[in-house]
């Protein structure tokens, strides 16, 4: 049966049609959810999508984190459904407390789009089909990417192995210890500022290489069936 | 006197009745930007004195802004030089809020571009983001979904203090409206120059897409039908933005030139803007909607003037329904407010409440603020007053028209006799090679990321090509591979020069743009930038440049869609180049086998399309080298121009060229270091034959020339068709190696030249 996978939709949200696409790229069907649900639909996992949802009003992602849709969100995430946060959908699952740490302005005070390349460093739900401390290169576009955190949490995500992806070359949004998306303790929750969902095709984006996050879940809801 | 209420401070209403009875009250109609007899013609209309109300309704939609007023007589080119046969895939034209070419396949595109310049100066980064705004919501108008936008800025010099202010807000300002709505931004212009220094430029583009079926168009007919205002409420930000504002000079510059002019620029909420288009394309699809207007330059007043003068005639509105950000605004406020983010639709009165559940799904307040009536009054109240009763016509269409005197300047001889002639060229290997990197380095022709890499190009992924590619590409449409090209162009020195020819290579270079990739041009879009209509020689530099961009479209074949005049761009007397923007839309039959920016691939062959001569008047290398600017344009011949659209069309469907990039500002030279820079890869070529010394074959801006990088096996078809059509063509060499090596010139190393194409903007803007 074709997994379903449910991409979030927030007044405000931009990257849902990629991020959908995505998912049909990697052979699931994509499940839209408006943000005033309270059902899931059944699906399978969710993407939160980048974006501005509620217009970064009061902080980025505050808002988003306690809109309806993000309740059962959280219910389900902690039962380990896997849930991927991009960008803006990142920020909301740090205000929803699924991730440590947050995500503030950019070093330099501008919006950063670029082509990026991130080293992988941790097997999830997300990044099964990848080797461990293999390359990646996928568009950051972002003006509150810098992740930060304290002392003691950034050396807990190390040391239990929860940062997932490192940007390969020095932070160019100054995050800490170069870090550009981390998970939770089960790897079923990953969170991360650069955009996969636009590196799925050569036509659109630097490459395919964010496809495999995809088409990792799926291995992993496949297995799990 | 007018007698202000103690408690409140708000002037008395001053209704219909109370204009008959009080002929003899003046009324600051000076202040609003009317002159003695445009006040006259009102009271000649009326056959009374205007209310405050009215008087604001017409100081608008008369402003030179809204009405045109110096430049209708020389715009009515555009119409009498488009023939049926470019009207054939129009769908709509100039007077609607923007131009729609159908496309084939039941899709449509519309695309405009338009001018921000005032308020961007006064306030750069609110300026820059409502200019992205307004644009965007002429588009949504059509009945189309925005899909892209494109921006053309144009500054003071690089170092010069204010730019320091002006440019991070004016890019800050599109980034953020654009980036928060999710449109991805295709690329553009940034251009230095001393004479924008007080007077920015900031025109944007935007691109929609729609079903035919979809079409919507402006008008209010159906006696009976609502008026819905729905969007953001209205405040007290942006009066006057179109009269007092983009309608006059700004004064001597320096520090504040305009900033007692701050309350009439508008302050833009791009979620607010995101959530209405996804509102609109609802209420689109479920067919609830029978006309609709945005509300941009002049608000209330002219969406209800114009929507009513093309329907049924008549309109009632009442301003008590207006939902209002501020306490205590008078009808003038609320009918000129330019408050952003709103749209004004006519909706039957059996699908008023289906209209209203979806902009309650989208959080979006709405108020049925009227109805449509017949008759020829457009008539407003508030507080059950009538304050405003006019034939909309007046408003909207029968403003001022003037005949400004124009004459070319005498200084003009002067300056075009001030030729390259006696400039000192280069000579020696060490010589040419330190020029090169000297254009490639400069301001002009420097890398432009520090500015790209703020806005997103990826939402949406439909981008198949953006800056620095010459011409966006994007997918209309994922279950076919068709497509669409986009580029803006001008080279406003050369239409200081020369304003007719300076306009025509406009045109010329925007549709070589669009042909690098593959495209076939088939549309224009256009933002004349002048300066005082009052002045006969900027009036005369207007007058040659619609004509000549008239004429060179009917050559070209590719209609005027629509577009934007923006006059008054000067300082005290010192008025900006004359600044034709040129926007060219083309289509891309398949989205993969658009032609890629830069080289090919190491070992394919470099060759260059189209001839040269030895032109190197108003040059890059003529303003970099001895900052100097003088004599004659490069020719413009648009059949030439045409056939090498064709030869880049035919041999994109052939699959001939692995890479390409058009030759303009900087000339061979600098399309050389840009396909090395942005493709990281060198290239072995000679200079291309002739008798031309090496400065000019390397630095002149001679039209209808593109670097083409061509496959192996590819080499003869590309011959053979060149030798079809007629189209000059020269072999340079190859590409590949760490090393960008003409000959006769010291071998340049693409990573040094990466660097110093890169740096100078951050170098400046980050210090």
């Amino acid at each position: 049966m074709t997994a379903r996978i449910g991409v979030i939709t927030f007044p405000g949200t931009l990257d849902d049609v990629d991020a959908a696409r995505a998912v049909r790229y990697a052979g699931a069907e994509a499940v839209s959810l408006w943000h005033r649900d309270t059902d899931l639909q059944g699906v399978d996992a969710v993407v939160v999508p980048g974006g501005f949802s509620y217009g970064d009003y009061l902080r980025a992602g505050a808002i988003a984190a306690r809109s309806p849709v993000m309740g059962p969100v959280v219910d389900a995430a902690r039962r380990g459904m896997p849930v991927l946060g991009i960008c803006n959908g990142f920020q909301i699952l740090c205000e929803a407390g699924l991730l440590p740490g947050a995500l503030v302005r950019n070093t330099g005070l501008r919006f950063i789009c670029r082509e990026i390349r991130l080293r992988v460093e941790a097997d999830t739900a997300w990044t099964s089909g990848f080797e461990v401390g293999s390359a990646i290169t996928v568009p950051l576009k972002s003006g509150e990417g810098r992740f930060v955190a304290d002392a003691e949490t950034l050396d807990r995500l190390e040391g239990e192995g929860r940062v997932v992806f490192r940007y390969a070359e020095p932070a160019p949004n100054g995050a800490l210890r170069d870090i550009a998306g981390v998970c939770s303790t089960d790897g079923r929750v990953v969170g991360l500022m650069p955009h996969p969902e636009h590196a799925i095709d050569p036509l659109t984006g630097p490459g395919a290489d964010g496809l495999g996050l995809f088409t990792s879940v799926l291995g992993r809801l496949t297995a799990a069936a | 006197m007018t007698v202000q209420d103690q408690a409140t401070g708000i002037p008395p209403l001053d209704t219909v009745a109370n204009a008959a009875a009080t002929p003899e009250h003046e009324q600051p109609y000076a202040a609003l930007g009317l002159r003695d007899e445009e006040y006259a013609r009102i009271r000649e209309i009326l056959g009374r004195r205007p209310t405050d109300a009215e008087l604001a309704m017409y100081s608008v939609m008369w402003s030179e802004h809204c009405s045109y007023k110096s430049s209708k007589v020389h715009l009515r080119r555009f119409g009498e030089t488009t023939t049926d046969e470019m009207r054939r895939h129009l769908l709509a034209g100039i007077g609607e809020n923007a131009g729609v070419i159908d496309v084939g396949d039941g899709w449509a595109v519309t695309f405009k571009i338009e001018s921000h310049n005032h308020p961007s100066y006064v306030e750069p980064h609110q300026g820059a983001a409502t200019g992205v705004g307004g644009i965007v919501r002429d588009i949504m108008a059509m009945g189309a979904r925005p899909v892209a936008v494109m921006d053309g800025l144009r500054v003071g010099p690089l170092d010069a203090p204010d730019t320091a202010r002006v440019l991070p807000g004016v890019v800050s300002g599109v980034g953020f409206y654009g980036n928060c709505l999710g449109l991805p931004n295709l690329g553009g212009e940034v251009v230095f120059d001393p004479t924008y220094a007080g007077n920015p430029l900031v025109n944007a583009l935007c691109v929609g897409v729609l079903r035919v079926e979809d079409l919507h168009l402006a008008f209010a007919s159906g006696v009976g039908n609502k008026i819905v205002l729905f969007g953001a409420r209205t405040g007290l930000d942006g009066i006057g933005g179109v009269s007092v504002l983009a309608s006059e000079t700004f004064g001597e510059g320096g520090e504040g030139a305009g900033r007692r002019k701050l309350p009439s620029v508008q302050v833009g909420d791009p979620f607010a803007e995101k959530v209405l288009i996804e509102c609109c394309l609802e209420l689109y699809r479920a067919g609830l909607v029978v006309g609709i207007q945005d509300l941009g330059g002049a608000g209330l007043s002219c969406a209800t003037s114009e929507l009513a003068s093309a329907g049924d005639g008549g309109m009632e509105i009442d301003l008590d329904q207006v939902h209002l950000r501020a306490t205590g605004m008078t009808p003038a406020e609320i009918l000129s407010s330019e408050s952003q983010e709103r749209m004004c639709a006519v909706v039957t009165p059996e699908n008023v409440d289906a209209f209203m559940a979806v902009c309650e799904r989208w959080d979006v307040t709405a108020r049925v603020i009227g109805e449509v009536t017949d008759g020829e009054h457009l008539r407003i109240r508030s507080a059950g007053e009538v304050v405003v009763d006019v034939p909309p016509r007046t408003v909207a269409h029968d403003g001022p028209v003037y005949s400004r005197p124009y004459a070319r300047p005498d200084s003009q001889d002067a300056l075009q006799a001030s030729t390259t002639a006696g400039l000192a060229r280069p000579g020696t290997p060490a010589e040419l090679a330190e020029q090169i990197v000297a254009l490639a380095s400069s301001p002009q022709l420097a890398s432009r990321a520090w500015v790209t890499e703020q806005y997103d190009r990826y939402v949406r992924g439909n981008t198949a090509a953006a800056t620095p590619a010459d011409a966006g590409v994007l997918r209309l449409d994922e279950s076919s591979d068709r497509g669409i090209a986009l580029a803006i162009d001008c080279n406003a020195r050369f239409c200081l020069l020369d304003p007719r020819e300076g306009a025509r290579l406009a045109l010329a270079e925007s549709v070589r743009n669009v042909a690098s990739s593959g495209a076939r041009p088939v549309a224009v879009s256009d933002c004349l930038n002048f300066g005082s209509p009052e002045d006969p020689a900027v009036m005369w530099q207007f007058a040659e440049a619609v004509d000549g961009l008239a004429q060179a479209c009917a050559e070209l074949g590719i209609p005027v869609t629509g577009g934007n005049v923006s006059f008054y761009n000067q300082t005290a007397t010192t008025a900006i180049l004359p600044t034709p923007v040129v926007g060219v839309l083309g289509l891309v039959d398949d989205v993969h086998r658009a032609v890629p920016h830069g080289f090919g691939a190491p070992g394919d062959a470099v060759w260059l399309l189209g001839e040269t001569a030895d032109e190197l008047d108003g040059s890059a290398w003529a303003g970099v080298v001895h900052d100097h600017l003088g004599g004659r344009p490069p020719r413009c011949d648009l059949a030439v121009e045409a056939r090498l659209a064709g030869v880049m069309a035919d041999g994109a469907a052939r699959d001939l060229f692995s890479g390409a990039h058009d030759l303009s500002d900087g000339g061979l030279a600098q399309a050389l270091v840009e396909c090395a820079v942005d493709s990281r890869i060198g290239a072995a070529v000679t200079l291309p034959p002739g008798e031309l010394d090496p400065a000019a074959a390397l630095f002149s801006e001679s039209a209808a020339r593109m670097l083409v990088s061509v496959p192996a096996g590819a080499e003869a078809d590309l011959a053979r068709l060149c030798v079809e059509v007629g189209q000059p063509a020269a072999r340079l060499g190859e590409v590949g190696g760490d090393v960008l090596a003409i000959a006769g010139v010291d071998p340049l190393d693409v990573a040094e030249l990466v660097i110093a194409h890169a740096a100078t903007l951050p170098s400046v803007l980050d210090a």
